[in-house]
């Protein structure tokens, strides 16, 4: 923990403290106002507001690039699996054009809750992108991948929006995953790229499904056990 | 994270681990198989021969925690085993034995049955064995279980480089195969090294490396993270059925060393210029 003297010089303080008065951050009681523990609640008031999504209040992307890295390191130390899930609704677009911006602010912040949901404590949901969300899960055995996401999809596939007064919309989301290499370092953007893959294929097989990647590649196909002998001069090993 | 490692994931090749520092230190190369029965461990302990002959000073880690029989190939019976090392009973360095092609062997020993599964303790012990063994040689040659469990894969992990033993059997070309997939996808792996064990001609090993390649390309490579720097097999030669192997192996003795000029023993000097080289 780094600390630092502050010089007793005057600070400008406005832009922040209206900043945190419009997210409705309430500084703690009791304070004097320009106090050494009163410009440690505005600071940590702003770091909480930093890693924030101001729809949503969910982490936000820097949020959840921290949380990964120190994930990653974790996996590679302690081997304990971990798993990152891409989500992203489907057809958004569709939402705004037909029912507004408004709207599909309200169908974001409905999914953000209902991911919340679904998940420990312990997880991290974060707000990527425009639609898109990510969500960190320390401790995921490999088994419970599938069922994690399952139960996201489900959950939201069931949500009923309120837009506008006696106006309801349905939504769907496609998930990828990956799992972190156990045991072994790597990088939080090969993590990722690794679940988008995922989530490509979720959303051009039909969306509204989970895809997860599989720990290990190890099955060989016929196709390519054709190639391996079928040309080949060991024909005679095949009956 | 660290940019190193970044680094290395852009470039694709193999990830360790744990990054060490040393400045002198082995080259860890990891010998693993795929299917049982290739003839690794025989590999494994002419090849370390070899390389003493050219001058290395080369250590054979037996990994195969499950089924070691290196100790079998090498006639020795270890009074000191890589479980007494484990279970806090000896020293690693009382561990470390002199094998008869002038390399020093540790033996993983009977009873490592619990030691088949890779717990946070069975990593832990084989990382510390292997870092502190690194800065003492040359060389280090993990003789791997077969298969592609998560104990061979992470003492794969520990691994410089992955020297891939199999046979011309479409069984054993097969699960080389499986293994090569799993090393390229899980450990981003894109040189792995190849030896055909028990051809019929020589020359028959380099046709066997061809057509696993042109399976990677179609198959590995375009489901890589980064399809751009392809997954390439480097063949280090092929070694000949010869009778003179079955006769070493049943006498319990190094082919290097009773039959150096055979065509078996010849070859894996072959394959040991190539590492070197």
């Amino acid at each position: 923990m780094s600390t630092l003297s502050v010089p007793d010089k005057t600070l400008r303080l406005n832009a922040a403290l209206q900043l945190l008065e419009l997210a409705g951050h309430e500084l703690p009681d009791g304070l004097t106002t320009g106090s050494q523990p009163w410009l440690q609640a505005v600071i940590d008031g702003l770091c909480e507001l930093s890693s924030r999504d101001a729809l949503t209040g969910l982490a936000n992307r820097r949020q959840f690039e921290l949380t990964l890295a120190r994930e990653i390191d974790r996996v590679a130390r302690a081997g304990e699996p971990a798993l990152v899930l891409m989500a992203d609704v489907d057809h958004f677009k569709k939402v705004n054009d037909t029912h507004g911006h408004p709207a599909g602010d309200q169908v974001i912040k409905a999914v953000a809750q209902a991911l919340l949901e679904c998940v420990r404590p312990m997880d991290t949901v974060a707000r990527f992108g425009g639609e898109e969300f990510a969500i960190v899960l320390p401790n995921c055995p490999p088994a419970f991948g599938q069922t994690v996401a399952e139960r996201i999809r489900r959950k939201v596939e069931l949500l009923s929006i309120h837009v506008a007064s006696g106006v309801s919309v349905s939504v769907t989301i496609s998930l990828g995953g990956a799992f972190a290499p156990q045991w072994v370092r790597s990088s939080a953007t090969l993590w990722v790229e690794r679940a988008d893959r995922q989530l490509y294929l979720a959303k051009t097989t039909g969306r509204n499904r989970a895809c997860l990647e599989q720990s290990a590649i190890s099955q060989v196909s016929a196709e390519e056990k054709g190639m391996l002998f079928g040309t080949s001069q060991f024909q005679d090993f095949l009956e | 994270m660290t940019s190193p490692d970044k680094k290395s994931d852009a470039r694709g090749v193999g990830q360790r681990a744990v990054a060490v520092n040393a400045v002198r230190r082995a080259r860890i190369t990891a010998v693993t198989s795929g299917k049982g029965g290739v003839g690794k461990t025989f590999v494994s302990a002419n090849l370390a021969a070899a390389l003493t002959q050219r001058g290395e000073r080369v250590l054979v880690l037996d990994a195969d925690l499950g089924l070691a029989n290196l100790d079998v190939v090498l006639n020795l019976t270890p009074k000191i085993t890589l479980h007494d090392v484990f279970t806090g009973k000896a020293d690693l360095n009382d561990a470390v034995l002199a094998a008869p092609g002038g390399f020093s062997v540790v033996l993983a020993g009977s009873g490592m049955v619990e030691y088949s599964r890779l717990t946070p303790d069975v990593r832990n012990q084989l990382l510390a064995t292997v870092e502190s063994l690194a800065p003492r040689f040359d060389r280090i040659l993990l003789d791997t279980g077969a298969g592609i469990s998560d104990v061979v894969l992470f003492a794969v992990s520990l691994a410089d480089e992955v020297l891939i033993v199999t046979t011309p059997e479409p069984t054993s070309l097969t699960d080389a195969y499986a293994t090569i997939k799993v090393l390229a996808s899980q450990q981003q792996r894109r040189n792995i090294r190849l030896v055909v064990n028990q051809v019929t001609r020589l020359g028959d090993g380099k046709v066997i490396r061809g057509q696993l390649q042109q399976v990677i390309d179609k198959f590995v490579t375009p489901h890589l993270m980064d399809p751009t720097t392809p997954l390439k097999l480097e063949f280090l030669g092929d070694v000949p059925s010869d009778p003179a192997v079955r006769e070493a192996v049943l006498r319990r003795q190094l082919l290097l060393e009773v039959m150096p000029g055979a065509a078996a023993a010849v070859a894996i000097g072959g394959v040991a210029d190539k590492l070197m080289g």
